[in-house]
């Protein structure tokens, strides 16, 4: 599969299936922390306006009022930038929203290093460890604009809570034609027996370029995209490394606790495998382009075929 | 060990209670019974929190049985007003109120703090009926009780909501957040019930963090403040502010009762120490016969 050259932003992209979704779930609420102009949810506010609450800066307030709200049989959408509502919002999404089940989403956007320009206290570079440690929670990264429309009402119509996480920048449209997005389900890109690349998020359009220029050196890419972190789409994964026997996996995250993790977990038990991992190293970022950014931080085609040639045992070429 | 005086007065004859007046008193008694129920459990289970319980156990009785629109017999009905204990360490009083009043048996209650049980040692609502917020951690409640008061005006439901914070809950910023958010949104039918006890798990409010000129900082985030501070110990005290509460248009409405932490022996009442400590079985002999000495006045009068 191609990646298309139509390019949407992706938070923009969230912001519309707010309101796409309006009609058809009137119990939907949406809550934002005084970041609407970023995350989007202004056009909801302003064709909603009862159905909208901004709380100001406080995010673990937000939290709990979603909670409060969704025992009363709403379906709330919290939004703010994910590092705040991963980190400030910890205690509530873990003690009043997993511990009861509750079936509020979490959206967080300017996910990873998009939040370039804005440094380091902005950049959500662990918030899928830390949602994915939480019992009950529903993960889903999405690589693209029809990935994060289609997990939206995915997350309103679970009995439990979600979290997506949103990229703040444009990113590539991957899968406009392609099957639906599926909670815990992996979509196969590409085929081969030489190497496993599980990717999720804005790495994608990378992995599929890199898993190009290796078939031009003859290294054959099994691709997975893996939008849903947890739960893992076990099969899938475990089918894919018994057969390459060598994974590696690409993210916009630290190397501890998200996809590398995640995928280590389930193939140390199921399917012992050769592991490398593109992902932030144990540090912090810095202000800059976002292109730039991913690509000092380690997360580029570049840092993929390398990586690949050295999982394969081939000299970087 | 169980009270005799129990099996003449129980819940049942409480709510069937013509008499305003008599109810009251009725209440009252109830209200120790539940008590010493509480005292008699904690020190079977050598675990859990006597100050805290001890004092919101009038306020508790007087919302089980007399203020809420509730139905034991459908916890979840979603017309039901709702609940929130923010200061969840008071979950033994919580568990006791809701057991007498239908919502589990009585039985079940040995079982708290125990493996296997529905009685979480914090409520956990998804285990016990008639719990209608799992709390523990504190700070959580009034902005959870927002929410479901804003749940209230979005679905035209006319519950209501009312949330018990102490002081531990007002050190927690977030209850500070929750109180500007209230103001703002003003949501009808949401009370805040302040268990003021004056002492917190490590010693008095005013030297571990003092809350005073508390009336004062609720007025200026913006809240209808009742304008005497009730008596928590006295069931008719705790429904005159609820007839206060009732009478009021301006949202949202906070109010402040004076409690003693550990009421009811003389020993425990007014102290930090009994926070969470074990009632052992020097303070159970020593504890105990205060307890019934208070119950049996309180009986005579019936």
């Amino acid at each position: 599969m191609k990646a298309a050259r139509k390019a949407v932003v992706m938070r923009d992209a969230f912001g519309r299936a707010l309101v796409d979704l309006a009609g058809e779930i009137p119990e939907m609420i949406v809550l934002d922390a005084d970041v609407s102009a970023s995350t989007k949810t202004g056009d909801f506010a302003k064709a909603y306006p009862d159905r909208f609450f901004n709380v100001g800066v406080a995010e673990s307030n937000m939290v709990d009022i979603a909670a409060g709200m969704a025992t009363c049989g709403l379906r709330p959408v919290v939004n703010t930038f994910s590092i705040f509502l991963t980190l400030k919002g910890a205690d509530q999404i873990r003690n009043t929203i997993c511990y009861n089940n509750l079936p509020v989403v979490l959206a967080g956007t300017y996910g990873g290093l998009s939040d370039s320009y804005d440094g380091a206290s902005h950049q959500s570079i662990l918030d899928v460890a830390i949602m994915r440690a939480l019992p009950g929670m529903v993960v889903i990264v999405p690589a693209d604009s029809v990935e994060v429309q289609q997990a939206l009402p995915l997350a309103l119509r679970r009995d439990g809570p979600t979290f997506i996480r949103i990229c703040r920048n444009e990113t590539p449209t991957l899968f406009e034609d392609a099957a639906p997005l599926e909670i815990g389900k992996i979509r196969k890109l590409r085929d081969g027996s030489d190497l496993t690349i599980g990717v999720t998020g804005v790495p994608t359009p990378m992995a599929m370029e890199a898993a190009e220029r290796l078939a031009k050196d003859g290294i054959g890419v099994d691709l997975l995209e893996i939008p849903t972190l947890k739960p893992m789409d076990v099969k899938a994964l475990v089918r894919s490394a018994c057969k390459t026997k060598k994974v590696l996996t690409v993210e916009e995250h630290t190397i501890f606790g998200g996809l590398g993790g995640a995928v280590a977990e389930v193939l140390a038990k199921h399917a012992p495998a050769r592991m490398d991992y593109v992902a932030i190293q144990d540090r912090f970022a810095e202000s800059g382009d976002y292109a730039a950014l991913l690509a000092k931080y380690g997360i580029s085609v570049q840092a993929i075929v390398e990586k690949a040639k050295g999982l394969v045992g081939r000299s970087i070429g | 060990m169980k009270t005799d005086t129990a099996r003449r007065l129980g819940p049942a004859q409480v709510l069937a209670e013509k008499s305003r007046k008599k109810k009251i008193g009725m209440m009252q008694y109830l209200a120790q019974k539940f008590r010493v129920d509480v005292f008699d459990l904690l020190h079977e289970k050598g675990t859990g929190h006597w100050g805290g319980a001890s004092s919101v156990t009038e306020l508790l009785t007087a919302l089980y049985f007399d203020v809420m629109n509730i139905r034991p017999e459908h916890p979840r009905w979603p017309d039901r007003d709702r609940l929130v204990l923010s200061k969840g360490h008071a979950s033994a009083i919580l568990y006791t109120v809701l057991a007498n009043r239908g919502y589990f048996p009585v039985d079940e209650l040995p079982t708290f703090r125990q493996i296997n049980s529905r009685l979480q040692g914090h409520p956990c609502m998804n285990e016990t009926p008639g719990v209608d917020m799992s709390t523990g951690a504190l700070g959580h409640g009034l902005s959870v009780s927002l929410g479901m008061a804003l749940a209230a005006r979005i679905q035209r439901q006319s519950y209501w909501t009312y949330v018990i914070m102490g002081e531990g809950c007002l050190d927690e910023g977030q209850t500070w957040e929750a109180m500007m958010a209230a103001s703002k949104y003003k949501p009808e039918r949401l009370a805040v019930l302040i268990d003021y006890n004056g002492f917190q798990l490590d010693g008095p409010n005013n030297e571990i963090m003092p809350l005073a000129p508390l009336f004062d900082k609720l007025q200026a985030f913006g809240w209808n403040v009742s304008p005497t501070e009730w008596n928590g110990h006295s069931i008719r005290d705790i429904l005159k502010s609820f007839a206060w509460v009732k009478q009021q248009k301006d949202w949202p409405v906070a109010v402040v009762y004076k409690t003693q932490k550990g009421r009811g022996i003389s020993f425990t009442q007014d102290t930090h120490k009994f926070h969470g400590a074990v009632i052992n079985d020097e303070t159970y002999a020593n504890g105990r016969p205060e307890l019934l000495q208070t119950l049996a006045e309180l009986e005579a009068i019936l």
